[in-house]
């Protein structure tokens, strides 16, 4: 994984509650066995006014003009703003790579619902929690649609405006230490081997039917 | 020294170690794994060189993708086939347990799980899927984790967690005559909110969970996600251990008995104290049908569509009109006078026995409405459906005209080729009326199996207790 360093990008408003991953990433692409190539249909029931199927030309389809993604104001976002409970719904990590392909590296909303928060972290994405005001407020600015950008600092706990506004927010350090470094959980944990066989032993003495084979 | 939750002792239980920011490497004892959410964690570990840890801990079966006619004939759609091909191929490579698509065992990860005894009390269970909660109704503490914790789980056969908060749902005194697990759950969304459960484990308690069976119970469980918990669970007693004897992953003979005692523990202490208690009348629950496009939109069916003027928060009366639209619905009609198009009895919510007997009851004798396009039953295992059969259920609901169909997630999700047309009105007794989740444009109200049964009789929602 990338380390997750400072960046200054424009922000998209997405002025919804309950954004489920449902709505992130349809299920039809679903079926791909790949990591990669979701951000075309990021959002796809919204951003088109077309049915979409994996393995179409997405770039031919016909756009809603009027959906937040489409708007020429709004290209080239990397911060995505949205109301409560975002990402509830499924537990499917498709949604985050629909976000982070698309060009996402961070969303800005009141609360997020608990997998798509967690499966964020496992791939670069920085979710950040403001409260309702400070949400209300940045939807005002960046409804404007005259390029309104946040500077995120994700070392200091920061979200700037270029007006001199500054949001803090609370991470986890245990997860803001992996994002920084760009760690992998898998070989951080294995560190523990030791500590995982001496627990299995433990556990079958007391509960041998958790180690039946079948 | 107070006492503990039953979420406390499944937690600490399973500690292999925690940092001192409270940072806990969670010990995973059962993996269940889909084809959907497995092929990127599978590939993770090729590339990094990586084996299982425990292959004794993995059930796999393909459910979300699976035709649920013409099995035999094989899968038509090319993206889907590669998607089944690969957990079976991944399955084989690895070592790893699997009840392919033609085995009889074959269904829907959460329904295949208890029903082979792989999810007992006191474990810990994970599956790259939210509904995994539906396995706490065992005593278990079971979540559902992202395709990067599948491969952690996997590699490590750990999760990298922090602990939960404690809330308690009491659903207190007796539910009323017809009023099935899954109006009790409706109710209880209603009651919290979609996100009411974030970032708690839930413990449903009180008299009317435990008069429910444990396929009650999992029902009640299998939504505890819709209202944002990642677990939902409910305690130990006779009915989950009476549920579990004799099924083939559970224990037998000596380490049956030892496994009982421990099991006999994993309920909440009497002092055990909760950040969050919730209680809830049992007796003022009633049927209930969702209207909109979140479950927390829900009412009693004799209820009419609310008014978004009338409310005044306005994001939520923006998030109202915004539904209604989607749903076709005026404020102010009657839940009574929706007309319905096509009827779905299936889902890991409400596909075990008990809900096609309860369907059943109401079609007896009966035919579907000539509104309706299409009414399917779609069982939850291969063994449902054989249990179902034996029983003469599919006769009843061929006869009243209902498809009867293989195992599967079919229109819950509509991966397959079972889905709703844009427009279409359904029925249905799966967990999820987001937009599109059965198919884009598709309008989703979710119900009990009775209910479900008794919208296709009548063409349209109805109170099933008068159905004529
Ligand atoms: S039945 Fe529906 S909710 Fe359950 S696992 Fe399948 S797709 Fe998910």
């Amino acid at each position: 994984m990338q380390p997750f360093s400072k960046f200054t990008g424009l922000v998209i408003p997405l002025d919804r509650a309950n954004v489920d991953t449902d709505a992130i990433i349809p299920k039809q692409y679903l079926k791909s066995i790949k990591r990669t190539g979701f951000g075309p249909n990021l959002f796809d029931d919204w951003r088109y006014l077309d049915p979409g199927e994996p393995g179409m030309d997405h770039g031919k389809r016909r756009i809603n003009p009027d959906f937040v993604l489409n708007k020429p104001a709004y290209q080239g976002g990397e911060i995505l703003l949205g109301r409560e409970n975002f990402g509830c719904g499924s537990s499917r990590e498709h949604a985050v790579w629909a976000l982070t392909d698309y060009g996402i590296r961070a969303v800005i909303a009141p609360s997020f619902a608990d997998i798509f928060y967690n499966n964020s972290f496992k791939n670069g994405l920085l979710p950040i929690a403001l409260s309702e005001a400070e949400v209300d407020s940045l939807f005002t600015r960046a409804n404007k649609g005259d390029g309104f950008s946040l500077e995120i600092d994700l070392e200091a706990q920061q979200v700037r405006s270029g007006d001199g506004d500054v949001y803090r927010f609370e991470i986890d350090p245990f997860r803001k230490y992996c994002l920084l470094e760009g760690l992998d959980d898998i070989a951080l944990t294995l560190q523990h081997a030791d500590d995982i066989r001496a627990y299995e032993a433990r556990r079958q003495a007391e509960a041998p039917w958790l180690f039946a084979t079948h | 020294m107070t006492g503990k939750t039953l979420y406390d002792k499944l937690w600490e239980s399973h500690v292999v170690r925690e940092e001192d920011d409270g940072t806990a490497l969670l010990y995973i004892d059962r993996h269940l794994v889909h084809e959907v959410t497995s092929p990127q964690a599978f590939e993770g570990l090729r590339l990094a060189g990586r084996d299982v840890w425990k292959r004794s801990s993995v059930l796999a079966v393909p459910d979300h993708n699976v035709p649920t006619t013409h099995r035999e004939a094989g899968i038509t759609d090319p993206v889907a086939k590669i998607q089944i091909e690969t957990l079976d191929e991944n399955c084989r490579a690895f070592g790893l347990t699997e009840f392919t698509m033609d085995d009889i065992r074959q269904g829907i990860v959460h329904v295949i799980g208890p029903e082979q005894g792989a999810t007992l009390p006191g474990m810990t269970v994970v599956c790259g899927d939210s509904h995994t909660s539906t396995h706490g109704a065992f005593g278990a503490l079971a979540h559902g984790i992202g395709t990067s914790e599948v491969e952690h789980v996997l590699a490590t056969q750990c999760l990298l967690q922090k602990k939960m908060k404690n809330m308690l749902v009491s659903v207190d005194g007796e539910a009323g005559p017809g009023v099935t697990a899954k109006d009790i759950v409706l109710a209880i969304i209603a009651e919290i909110g979609t996100a009411g459960g974030t970032g708690y484990a839930i413990e449903f308690g009180g008299d009317a969970i435990r008069a429910l069976s444990m396929e009650g119970r999992m029902t009640v469980c299998n939504m505890a996600i819709e209202a944002g918990a990642r677990a939902g669970m409910v305690a130990v007693d006779d009915v989950t251990i009476d549920y579990l004897r004799g099924r083939p992953w559970a224990p037998a003979g000596d380490l049956w008995e030892r496994a009982v005692a421990q099991w006999r523990d994993l309920v909440s202490d009497a002092d055990a104290v909760f950040d969050k208690v919730v209680r809830i009348d049992a007796s003022a629950i009633e049927l209930q049908v969702t209207w909109g496009t979140s479950p927390e939109m829900v009412l009693p069916v004799s209820a009419s569509i609310p008014d978004p003027a009338a409310e005044a928060d306005p994001v939520k009366a923006d998030g109202i009109r915004r539904a209604l639209d989607y749903m076709g619905l005026e404020a102010g009609q009657a839940i009574t006078d929706i007309m319905v198009d096509k009827v779905f009895i299936g889902s890991c919510t409400n596909s075990r026995i008990e809900d096609l007997r309860a369907a059943a009851s109401v079609v007896e004798g009966r035919k579907v409405a000539d509104n309706i396009k299409l009414a399917m039953v779609v069982p939850g295992s291969g063994l449902v459906k054989k249990q179902a059969e034996d029983e003469g259920l599919d006769a009843i609901f061929r006869a009243a005209g209902f498809e009867w169909r293989d195992s599967g997630c079919s229109m819950c999700l509509a991966m397959n080729a079972d889905r709703l047309e844009p427009g279409e009105r359904c029925a249905s007794t799966s967990n999820r009326n987001f937009e599109g989740r059965q198919g884009q444009g598709g309008r989703t109200h979710l119900v009990s199996p009775a209910m479900a049964a008794a919208a296709a009789i009548e063409g349209r929602f109805v109170d099933v207790r008068n159905v004529s």
